[in-house]
């Protein structure tokens, strides 16, 4: 079994965000960018899947500037064989990314596609859906357990109720939550190691995919700051206040 | 042309957020329909058409449309979505696996989890965890919108009258099977939609040490939610878990218990109209959002809160 992973560079998940005076996005000149979080557990899982002799390759493939090749390296580094990066430049929306997808899993054929559930940047929750309706292929979103069976996967997903179980065939997409697994750290020997293996490069518009953006972003703000609030000395004082003073118990 | 509502129930009533959804839903185009998708959820499909802001209910039946899969709404909504301007449901994990698959169908750039209803092409949605807030405008003939719940009020549930229609099921999806649903069962209220939420963080040290808090949530009729780290350490279950990838609350009031208040967790309370803030560590960032904090050993603190509580004449439930 072939396993293909898709990985984002975003904003580090603990990097402070601060939005542009001009309105036109956030800040990431000279900010730290890391791959997106649940994309670490989705490498995770396809590198522990082979590891246990259940699928034969796992490769990884970011969709973006060349930047972005950087979290293609960090997944070779954790065990992925060898990657892809499809060079483009400019705001993809999740539609787009999923067509690119689409191309390549035409082009390599694995019977698994893992993901991230949701990207810390745009918060969209979309590629892996569209990209298994792109493809007819069963989805299994929101992924906190995967059994690999033949040719099938029970996995069980993490839904506002609990959770639901469910069986699908492959192929088939899995976009991973964060309890799915826990992320290994790329030691410096296989840091070293994944110098040398192959990145293969495409860009977007050799793929015939239309990658312009349908939605317009006109502004980009900070929220609402909430007022400052006070320090209380005791719990009596803090029962006090909560009862007569803002009056919600 | 009219907007179309993708109605969550559980094939006996109506899910709590549909009628948020439904309040989005009619701030688009007055003229809102709502499509119903189960297996003898006529009870349901009634209480939609007695929304008052539904005007015309569809309703489908198939015993493939028991679990609510994806893949086989999918091509129903897909079909009804010729008639329609948009496709609009809750950004909750129902809606999030649902709706961008029917809108790469439609070849359509989805909205999702949005705010505020600006015009019907243009809304307001939280990026970066809710630290930033972009307004979009959507290009796209057709629009698929999510809606955060939390941030449009319920629609009136009485009153209505729409005429409920029935619609063709489409053929079912057979590469996916459900096997189970685990539902956590309580008679406290639904975290979502609670007026009061005691949450608890990875300073609550073990699960056992959760009564402290279900004590001061049964005594307040409170939901009880957690912090990322408290389910990660299993604590507590996911369904409890508060944050960017979690639920997102806006209860009338939230305390948080030893919670430290990472980027992610403040995403899913920091609108919340009161919150309470206990932590012994002075400098944790969950007092940036605390309207009352109070610097104190939580073991201490929730017993003494408890008494507190148990001295007071009345208590709002």
């Amino acid at each position: 079994m072939k396993i293909l992973v898709a990985v984002k560079r975003v904003i580090d998940y603990n990097v402070q965000i601060r939005v542009k005076e001009d309105g036109t996005g956030v800040v990431t000149d000279n900010v730290k960018m890391s791959t997106n979080p649940p994309d670490d557990n989705a490498i995770e899982e396809a590198v522990k899947i082979k590891e246990a002799g259940k699928a034969t390759e796992v490769v990884a493939v970011t969709v973006g500037e060349e930047k972005a090749q950087e979290t293609v390296r960090k997944a070779l580094a954790v065990g992925a064989d060898r990657g892809i990066h499809v060079k483009v430049d400019g705001i993809l929306e999740p539609l787009a990314v999923s067509k690119i997808l689409q191309k390549i899993v035409d082009k390599e054929k694995p019977d698994l596609v893992f993901m991230g559930k949701q990207a810390i940047d745009d918060d969209c929750n979309q590629t892996g859906q569209m990209l298994s309706a792109l493809l007819n292929w069963p989805q299994a979103t929101f992924a906190s357990k995967i059994d690999v069976k033949e040719n099938k996967l029970e996995v069980t997903r993490e839904i506002d109720e609990g959770l639901e179980t469910i069986e699908i065939n492959v192929p088939a997409i899995v976009t991973c939550d964060l309890r799915l697994n826990e992320p290994r750290y790329a030691s410096l020997p296989n840091i070293m190691k994944a110098k040398k293996k192959p990145i293969e490069e495409i860009a977007a518009s050799d793929l015939g995919v239309d990658v312009s953006p349908r939605l317009e972003q006109l502004k980009v703000e900070e929220p609402p700051k909430r007022k400052a609030g006070i320090k209380v000395a005791n719990v009596a004082e803090l029962v006090q206040k909560l009862k007569n003073e803002a009056k919600v118990i | 042309m009219a907007v179309l509502l993708i109605a969550e129930h559980n094939n006996k009533e109506l899910r709590p957020f549909t009628l948020n959804a439904a309040t989005a839903a009619s701030q688009i185009d007055s003229d809102v329909h709502a499509v119903i998708i189960g297996q003898n959820s006529e009870e349901a499909a009634k209480q939609l058409s007695e929304l008052p802001v539904v005007k015309k209910v569809l309703s489908v039946e198939g015993a493939h449309y028991e679990n609510f899969t994806a893949e086989n709404f999918t091509p129903v909504i897909v079909k009804l979505a010729e008639n329609y301007s948009h496709i609009v449901c809750s950004a909750n994990t129902f809606g999030k696996n649902l709706m961008p698959r029917i809108a790469a169908h439609l070849d359509t750039s989805q909205v999702s989890d949005i705010i505020k209803v600006i015009s019907p092409d243009t809304f307001l949605r939280p990026i970066y965890a809710g630290n930033a807030f972009a307004t979009i405008k959507s290009n796209d003939a057709k629009k698929c919108v999510t809606i955060r719940p939390t941030s449009f009020d319920p629609c009136e549930t009485t009153g209505g009258s729409a005429p409920i229609e029935k619609v063709d099921a489409s053929e079912e999806f057979s590469n996916t099977q459900f096997i189970k649903r685990e539902e956590i069962k309580s008679d406290r209220p639904e975290l979502g939609t609670a007026r009061i939420v005691v949450s608890g963080g990875r300073g609550m040290q073990s699960g056992d040490n959760f009564k402290l808090i279900t004590e001061i949530a049964d005594k307040l009729g409170a939901a009880i939610g957690a912090s990322r780290a408290a389910v990660d350490a299993g604590y507590i279950s996911n369904d409890h878990q508060v944050g960017q990838t979690g639920k997102v609350v806006v209860p009338d009031l939230y305390i948080a218990v030893g919670i430290s208040g990472a980027i992610q967790h403040l995403a899913g309370m920091k609108e919340s109209k009161v919150i309470v803030a206990i932590n012994k560590d002075g400098e944790a960032p969950i007092f940036s959002v605390a309207d009352y904090g109070l610097e104190a050993d939580l073991f201490e603190a929730l017993p003494q809160f408890m008494e507190e509580l148990n001295k007071l004449n009345t208590i709002q439930k």
